[in-house]
């Protein structure tokens, strides 16, 4: 991860000195163990601030829409993904992205530290290798960083950015397919079992729209949460089937758009499953497409194009 | 006064006889206040919670009235919650909170009947902070793991009991009637020991910075300080003093209700005119307005900073967006101060 920060300070400041970039985005030391934070840096001595660890866990394709400025972003493997499939909606001018690739293969998610600690509270985390060492007032423990990966990192398949203008260290190994299974299990409940599980989840939700604005596809004029006239919905979070509502719309919304990146349930403060929707729709995209978001320049995003070759298994074939 | 932790259970259950009674309660990886139905369902040793207590007061949705329109004529029925209840463990920052929202909810100019029979109605029964989070800084906004404003009574924890400290007439009412036994001075002392070793380690320096905020709306700093906010609204929901309203109208034909849902001033709808000018154009008006209105507005209003230091903002920022830092970076910014 050292090695990783060096080159990336270094790309950055290359990249700003030689004036290729107005700014580079990507990630400082944030104040919290091992959190990284979105930084924005414009010169090169604030590029001296970048840094890399297991907690870059932002999706940094959310700062790119739009932007009139030549841009540098760091991205790790889902944030390219997202990124390609902005490009292809014309949110991000290509021309005008320089993308520092950096292989990615988890990022912790602080969630499973709390729930590991039960109630401790964490002071400083420190990654050795395949573990990572957990200290606090009066104890240490060293764990294992798979068993502390956020569920998206562990489902990944793409830690490797697809596309990248310049690769921080090396590509790492590829991984199998994803078996979907998670969302095979719930597929398999009774509909009153998912019903209650949903209810559940949902009831948690406090309507911060935290989930939606994480995610760099939801980036609609206006919400149509937002909308007051006509209302589409509720505004109420007391009303859990409002609450579910409108995370089925905003599901439905990124069909063929959603790279899976997990960016919706790390931001949730109340701990939502919101990726059990999200899977479903990338696995049924998959299923009925043969399409993933974001894995590649050349593909047209799923539901943008046809072809006589979908599986399409929902139609009648004579 | 004292009161071993394992009779607890049976206090609250007496209270609930005769109160509605909220206090933590576990929620998977967490605690929420809840309207517990057994003294059993008290989780006090998990910190504080995820949400904090205003919303026993200020509900994130609220139905002031709901009318029907017949061919009788109007019927409007606005119903205020007028139950007695009780908040057990709640902390020190949640319970200041509640006296920093009164100035809002009751003063010279308007007096809101729903939150103010509730807080009439309400008594709070505090547990100070033996080992406060290293996002804590409540120090650093006058409060303190055991400060008693907007308390009843602060419970002491000393290990196997709570030592109780009766701050109001209310709390001496509600602890004479549970009859606590009288604390020994081996007790007191305990209790001393505790409140002495709970330090706040993190403080965050504040010196400076309202005359900072009087001078610098204008400031290019601004444009720096908002750019990673994504502009949702965890840190306003999670604030136990942020109280921003919309009222809205749900209605349907004759039938309909009025309804104040919290807002938040991250959202592109704050402050949205009919006209459809919004004098907060970008995120990096709203998020000034959020520094503005707790480090400012509010001290101009009312002469108190509207931040407790609970910390919860910090832990649950999806971009690590961390309000110290921000307060420090606008304390030390140039602005000028003669301008």
């Amino acid at each position: 991860m050292q090695k990783l920060t060096a080159q990336i300070k270094d790309a950055a400041k290359k990249l700003l000195e030689e004036k290729k970039v107005d700014l580079v985005i990507g990630f400082a030391e944030g104040s919290l163990p091992l959190r990284g934070t979105p930084f924005f840096a414009r010169t090169s001595e604030e590029a001296d601030k970048l840094t890399w660890s297991r907690g870059c866990e932002n999706n940094l394709a959310n700062y790119l829409r739009k932007r009139e400025d030549k841009v540098a972003v760091v991205a790790k493997g889902c944030d390219v993904r997202s990124i390609v499939a902005l490009i292809k909606e014309n949110q991000i001018n290509r021309d005008n992205l320089y993308i520092i690739g950096v292989p990615c293969n988890g990022m912790i998610d602080r969630k499973k530290v709390n729930a590991m600690l039960g109630g401790r509270e964490v002071l400083a985390m420190e990654e050795n290798g395949d573990t990572v060492v957990l200290k606090g007032k009066d104890f240490s423990e060293t764990v294992n960083i798979t068993d502390l990966l956020h569920s998206s990192c562990q489902d990944c398949r793409y830690g490797n950015p697809v596309v990248y203008d310049e690769l921080m260290g090396e590509l790492l190994p590829e991984k199998g397919e994803d078996d979907f299974a998670d969302v095979k299990e719930f597929a398999a409940k009774s509909a009153a079992e998912r019903r209650a599980y949903l209810a559940k989840e949902f009831s948690k939700c406090i309507r911060c729209y935290a989930c939606r604005n994480a995610c760099p596809m939801c980036y609609c004029e206006e919400c149509f949460v937002d909308c007051s006239q006509p209302e589409w919905i509720g505004k109420s979070a007391a009303n859990t089937e409002d609450n579910i509502l409108f995370q089925v719309v905003r599901v439905f919304h990124s069909a063929g758009r959603c790279a899976d990146c997990g960016a919706c349930e790390r931001a949730c403060p109340m701990g939502i499953n919101l990726r059990l929707l999200t899977r479903k729709m990338v696995n049924d995209v998959k299923e009925l497409f043969n399409a993933e978001t974001g894995v590649n320049m050349d593909d047209k995003a799923a539901l943008a194009t046809f072809t006589a070759n979908d599986p399409e298994p929902f139609l009648v074939k004579e | 006064m004292i009161v071993s932790k394992k009779d607890i259970p049976n206090f609250l259950d007496k209270l609930i006889s005769e109160y509605q009674v909220f206090a933590p309660v576990k929620e998977e990886t967490y605690t929420l206040f809840k309207q517990i139905c057994s003294g059993a369902d008290a989780a006090l040793d998990a910190g504080n919670t995820k949400l904090p207590a205003k919303e026993i007061f200020f509900p994130q949705s609220e139905k002031l009235f709901s009318y029907n329109v017949s061919e009788e004529g109007a019927r409007l029925e606005a119903p205020v919650d007028d139950q007695k209840k009780v908040i057990f463990g709640v902390r020190p920052c949640d319970a200041k909170s509640l006296t920093l929202l009164d100035n809002v909810f009751n003063n010279d100019k308007y007096q809101d009947p729903y939150y103010l029979t509730r807080r009439n109605n309400t008594i709070m029964i505090g547990i100070g902070c033996n080992s406060p989070a290293s996002t804590c800084f409540c120090t650093s906004v006058n409060g303190g793991p055991f400060d008693t404003k907007g308390l009843d009574l602060l419970l002491v924890d000393t290990g196997d009991a709570y030592v109780v400290e009766v701050v109001s007439d209310k709390g001496r009412e509600i602890a004479e009637k549970a009859g606590f036994a009288a604390a020994a001075d081996a007790n007191k002392d305990a209790a001393a020991k505790v409140k002495q070793d709970a330090v706040v380690t993190c403080q965050v320096n504040i010196d400076g910075l309202k005359a900072k905020l009087d001078v610098n709306f204008y400031d290019s700093i601004w444009e720096k300080i908002h750019e990673k906010c994504l502009g949702c609204g965890a840190c306003t929901y999670l604030c136990p003093t942020c109280h921003c309203f919309d009222i809205v109208d749900e209605a349907t034909d004759c039938n309909g209700c009025r309804v104040r849902n919290w807002d938040s001033c991250a959202f592109p709808l704050f402050t949205l005119h009919g006209s459809g000018h919004n004098p907060r154009t970008s995120n990096k008006e709203r998020y000034r307005n959020r520094i503005m209105h707790k480090f400012k507005y509010f001290v101009d209003n009312f002469n108190e900073i509207a931040c407790v230091g609970c910390g919860r903002c910090i832990k649950n920022c999806p971009v690590n967006m961390d309000i110290r830092v921000v307060l420090e970076d606008i304390r030390g910014s140039e602005a000028r101060l003669d301008s």
